[in-house]
C-alpha cells in the first residue's frame, strides 16, 4: 500500500517525463486525477445541459410536439440524474482532488492509486449510466425514481435498471473517495495545521466526506431492494407482495437530504476561499463557519421527510420535519451573514471569481428563501410537485453550486493551467450567465405558484403559462450561451493566454506558494504552518514572498503510476453490470474475477517499481 | 497498545495514527450505515408478512394457501453454536495478531488457522440453514420475511466471505515468513475488518433470531 514517504532516495519524478494517454492511464497524481474529473465531469455537465436546453425547446410553447413525452421524461430524468451525479459532485471532486494536498502541505492524497480508482470508476458508471441512451432505454421515471412506477409491472424496460447500475457504480467510486479525503485530510496535514488552522474549503470537504460516508450506503441498499424486487422478485416496495412504495420514499430521501448538502457545502468552501481573498480580509468569524457546517450536515441528517409532506405521513412526522428543516435555515444563514461580513470594510477585487462568489450569496439566499417556505407543511402542498420546487433548487444547485463551482474554476486556473484567463471574457461569462440564469429560474416561482405541475412534457394554450415559459426558454439560450463563452475563454487561454505567476491574487492559502502549475511533488519542502492563512501570515513577517523556483525534485519519493486500479475499476463495473440485466452469470464471474485479480496484483504491487 | 516498531518509512501523521487503520476505521463507520438500513429494512417488515414460513412460532400463518398455526423456521440452537464459533473466532484472531506483534510465527499461524475454520464453519453453518429453510418452504420471494432475511443475512455472509478470503490470505503469507513484527499491522488492519463483521453479527443475531 502506498504511503508517501518523504525524503527517502527513489526514482527521479521528473514529471516532463511523463506524457501521453498511458501517463494518464496509470497516473496516481492527484492533480492529474483532478484534472481528469473536471474534464469528464465538464463534459457531462454540457451533455446535461444540452438536455435541459432540449426540455426548455419542448416547454417554449403550449402544445409542442418537439419531444414526445416517453423522451421528454427520459431528458428530464437524466438531466438531473447528470448534473448531480456527473456534473456537481465530480465538478467538486477535481477540487478535493487538485487542492486539499496542497491546502494541507501533502505531497498527494492518503491513497494514491484508490483515488486513481475512484476516477475510473466514475467514468465506468456515467458510462454506464448513458449507454441507456443507445439502447433508447434512458432513466425516465425522475431523478428519485419514486416506487412503484419503478416496479417491473409499471416499468418493464431497462431504464430502471440502467439508472439503478450507473449510480450503484458511481456509489462506490463516491465512497472510495470519501474515505480517501476523510483520511487525507485526517492525517496528513502539514506540521502546525492544526484543525483550526485548515482553509474553510478543506473544512467543508471534510464534512462533506462525512455526508458521503454515512449517505451513499443507505442508497446503496435502497437500490439493492429495487433491483431485487425488479429482477429477483421480492416485494419490498411492491403493495401487492405486502411492500410499502413509501419505504422507498424514506430510504432514498434518507439519502437524498444529505446529498444536496454533499452538492452545497463544497461550493460553500470554494467561496469562503474566495471571498476573502477578494476582500484583502480574513474571512469573517472561522469557528462559526466551522462548527454551523458541522451543524448543517448533522441536521441534514434529519429532515429527508420534508420531500414527503404530501405522502400522508400524520401532523407529528409532518411537525418534526418542518420544525428540523426551519431549524437548518439557522446555520445557513450565520454563514450568509459571515460571507458579508468577511466583503465589509474590505479592499473589494472585481475579478472574475469575485463576480461568481458575490454572485453565489445573491443567489443562494434566493435559494434558500424559497427552501424555508417549503418548509412549512401546508404550503409546502400548494408547492410540490410545482414549478415553484424547480425555481428553489436550481437557485440552490445552479445559483449555488455551479456559480461556486465556477468561481473556483475561475480562481484556481492559473495554478492548474499556469495561464490566466481573460478577465474581458470572464466577466462577459458572468453577465451572460447572471442574466441567463435569472431569466430561466425566476419565472419559475411565478410559473409555480401558478399551478404548472412538474415533471409535464407540454401544457395547454389556456393555462396561462405560455408567456413565462417562453421568456425561461430564451433565458436557457442565454445560459447555453454564456458556456460557450467560458468555453472559448478556456481554448483561448490554453493556447497563448497570459503565463500565471505563483501567487496571481495575493492569496492566503498553501497552493499559492508553490509554482504554477504545481511540480509533481508540490512542495519542494515540506512547509510548517503558524496560523491561519498561512501565506499573509508569511507576508506579514516576512514581506512580499518571491516567486517559487522550480527544483528539480532529486530525492523526492513519490508513488508510482500503476494500471491495477483501472483495471480493478472495470472488473468493478462489470460486475455491477452483470446485473443489469436480470442476472447474467458470466459477466457477473468475469467481474468478480477481474477484481479479484486486480486487488490482489494492487495488494502485492511494491509501492515504487 | 501496539508494538510494532514503526518503519522509518512512514512519516509522522498529523494525529499520530496509521493512514491505513484511520482508512479501516472509516470505512468501517460506513458499513454501518448499510448495515444499519439493511437491519432497519428488516425491522420494517417484521411481522408483516402475508404468507408463512415464519421466524417465530404463530398460531395465525398462512403457509401452502392455508390458514395454519406455523412452526418456527429458526433453529436458535445451530445458529447460537454459529454465533458462539464467531465469536471465538474475533478471539482467536486476537491471539494470532498477539502473536504477529511478538514475532512468534506459530502462534501467528496457529490462532489465525482458527480463525479462518472459525470463518468458514460460520458460512458453513448459514449454508446449511439457508439450504434447511428452502426445504421448508422459506424462498427468497416467498415472503417478505424470506426477501428482508436472505437480503440481510447474505450480505453479512458475503462480508464474513471476504473476510475469510483476506484472512485466508494472510495465513498463506504469514505461513511463507512474509507477516514478521514490523508488517503486523497487515494483520490487524484484517482483524479490525473481522471484529466489524463479529460486531453486526452480534446485532443480526438478538434482532433476528431472539426477538419476538
Amino acid at each position: 500500500m502506498a504511503t508517501i514517504a518523504m525524503g527517502h532516495a527513489g526514482a527521479e519524478a521528473a514529471y516532463a517525463g511523463k506524457r501521453g494517454l498511458w501517463s494518464w492511464i496509470t497516473t496516481v497524481d492527484h492533480k492529474r486525477i483532478g484534472i481528469l474529473y473536471g474534464v469528464t465531469a465538464f463534459l457531462f455537465f454540457l451533455l446535461g445541459g444540452v438536455e435541459a436546453l432540449l426540455l426548455r425547446w419542448q416547454l417554449g410553447a403550449p402544445d409542442k410536439t418537439f419531444l414526445s413525452p416517453e423522451v421528454y421524461n427520459q431528458l428530464f430524468t437524466m438531466h438531473g440524474t447528470t448534473m448531480i451525479f456527473l456534473g456537481v459532485m465530480p465538478l467538486s471532486a477535481m477540487f478535493f482532488n487538485y487542492f486539499i494536498p496542497l491546502q494541507i502541505g501533502a505531497r498527494d492524497v492518503a491513497f494514491p492509486r484508490l483515488n486513481a480508482y475512484s476516477y475510473w470508476v466514475f467514468l465506468f458508471g456515467g458510462l454506464v449510466l448513458n449507454a441507456s441512451f443507445l439502447f433508447n432505454a434512458a432513466p425516465d421515471m425522475g431523478w428519485f425514481a419514486y416506487a412503484n412506477l419503478t416496479s417491473r409491472q409499471y416499468s418493464p424496460g431497462l431504464n430502471v435498471d440502467f439508472w439503478i447500475i450507473g449510480l450503484q457504480i458511481l456509489g462506490i467510486a463516491s465512497l472510495a473517495a470519501a474515505v480517501n479525503f476523510f483520511v487525507t485530510i485526517i492525517n496528513l496535514r502539514a506540521p502546525g495545521m492544526k484543525m483550526m488552522r485548515m482553509p474553510m474549503f478543506v473544512w467543508m470537504s471534510l464534512i462533506t466526506q462525512v455526508l458521503l460516508l454515512l449517505a451513499f450506503p443507505i442508497i446503496t441498499v435502497a437500490l439493492v431492494l429495487l433491483m431485487l424486487d425488479r429482477n429477483f422478485g421480492t416485494h419490498f416496495f411492491v403493495p401487492s407482495g405486502g411492500g410499502d412504495p413509501v419505504l422507498w420514499q424514506h430510504l432514498f430521501w434518507l439519502f437524498g437530504h444529505p446529498e444536496v448538502y454533499i452538492l452545497i457545502l463544497p461550493a460553500f468552501g470554494v467561496v469562503s476561499e474566495i471571498l476573502p481573498v477578494f476582500s484583502r480580509k480574513p474571512l469573517f468569524g472561522y469557528a462559526a463557519m466551522v462548527f454551523s457546517g458541522c451543524f448543517i450536515a448533522f441536521l441534514g441528517f434529519g429532515v429527508w421527510s420534508h420531500h414527503m409532506f404530501s405522502t400522508g405521513m400524520g401532523p407529528m412526522a409532518d411537525t418534526v420535519f418542518s420544525l428540523g428543516t426551519m431549524l437548518i435555515a439557522i446555520p445557513t444563514g450565520v454563514k450568509i451573514f459571515n460571507w458579508i461580513g468577511t466583503v465589509w470594510g474590505g479592499s473589494i477585487q472585481f475579478k472574475t471569481p469575485m463576480y461568481f462568489a458575490l454572485g453565489f450569496v445573491a443567489m443562494f439566499i434566493i435559494g434558500g428563501l424559497s427552501g424555508v417556505m417549503h418548509a412549512s407543511p401546508p404550503a409546502d402542498l400548494q408547492q410540490t410537485d410545482s414549478y415553484f420546487i424547480v425555481a428553489h433548487f436550481h437557485y440552490v444547485l445552479f445559483g449555488g453550486s455551479i456559480f461556486a463551482l465556477t468561481a473556483g474554476a475561475y480562481y484556481w486556473f492559473p495554478k492548474m493551467t499556469g495561464r490566466m484567463l481573460s478577465e474581458a471574457l470572464g466577466k462577459v461569462h458572468f453577465w451572460l450567465m447572471f442574466l441567463g440564469f435569472n431569466l430561466t429560474f425566476a419565472p419559475m416561482h411565478i410559473l409555480g405558484l401558478n399551478g404548472m405541475p412538474r415533471r409535464v412534457y407540454t401544457y395547454s394554450a389556456d393555462m396561462g403559462f405560455g408567456f413565462w415559459n417562453a421568456v425561461e426558454t430564451a433565458g436557457s439560450l442565454i445560459l447555453g450561451l454564456s458556456f460557450l463563452v467560458f468555453i472559448v475563454n478556456i481554448l483561448k487561454t490554453l493556447r497563448r493566454g497570459a503565463v500565471a505567476p505563483a501567487d496571481p491574487w495575493h492569496g492566503a492559502t498553501l497552493e499559492w506558494s508553490i509554482p504554477s502549475p504545481p511540480q509533481e511533488w508540490n512542495f519542494a519542502v515540506e512547509p510548517t504552518v503558524e496560523g491561519r492563512d498561512p501565506l499573509w501570515e508569511l507576508q506579514r513577517t516576512r514581506g512580499a514572498l518571491p516567486e517559487p523556483t522550480r527544483v528539480s525534485g532529486k530525492g523526492i519519493h513519490l508513488p508510482s503510476p500503476s494500471y491495477w486500479p483501472i483495471v480493478t475499476a472495470f472488473g468493478t463495473a462489470l460486475t455491477l453490470v452483470g446485473f443489469l440485466m436480470h442476472v447474467t452469470l458470466g459477466v457477473i464471474v468475469a467481474g468478480v474475477a477481474i477484481t479479484m485479480l486486480g486487488i490482489f496484483a494492487w495488494a502485492f504491487e511494491p509501492a515504487d517499481h | 497498545m501496539a508494538h510494532a516498531t514503526a518503519h522509518a518509512m512512514h512519516p509522522p501523521t498529523a494525529t499520530g495514527l496509521d493512514t491505513r487503520k484511520l482508512a479501516i476505521w472509516t470505512f468501517i463507520g460506513s458499513e454501518c450505515l448499510f448495515f444499519a438500513t439493511l437491519i432497519s429494512n428488516y425491522l420494517v417488515f417484521k411481522g408483516k408478512s402475508l404468507v408463512g414460513p415464519l421466524p417465530h412460532e404463530a398460531s395465525q400463518c398462512v403457509l401452502h394457501g392455508q390458514m395454519t398455526t406455523c412452526e418456527p423456521i429458526f433453529e436458535i440452537p445451530l445458529v447460537t453454536f454459529g454465533t458462539a464459533v464467531l465469536l471465538f473466532s474475533s478471539f482467536f484472531v486476537v491471539l494470532a495478531l498477539n502473536g504477529a506483534q511478538h514475532g512468534n510465527r506459530k502462534r501467528l499461524i496457529g490462532w489465525l488457522s482458527a480463525t479462518v475454520v472459525c470463518g468458514l464453519f460460520f458460512i458453513g453453518m448459514q449454508v446449511y440453514e439457508f439450504r434447511h429453510f428452502y426445504h421448508k418452504g422459506l424462498g427468497f420471494t416467498t415472503n417478505l420475511f424470506g426477501s428482508s432475511f436472505y437480503t440481510l443475512t447474505g450480505f453479512h455472509g458475503t462480508h464474513v466471505t471476504i473476510g475469510v478470503i483476506w484472512l485466508a490470505t494472510l495465513l498463506v503469507l504469514a505461513i511463507r515468513g512474509k507477516i514478521p513484527a514490523e508488517k503486523s499491522l497487515n494483520l490487524e488492519l484484517a482483524a479490525l475488518y473481522w471484529h466489524f463483521v463479529d460486531v453486526v453479527w452480534i446485532v443480526i443475531f438478538p434482532v433476528v433470531y431472539l426477538m419476538r
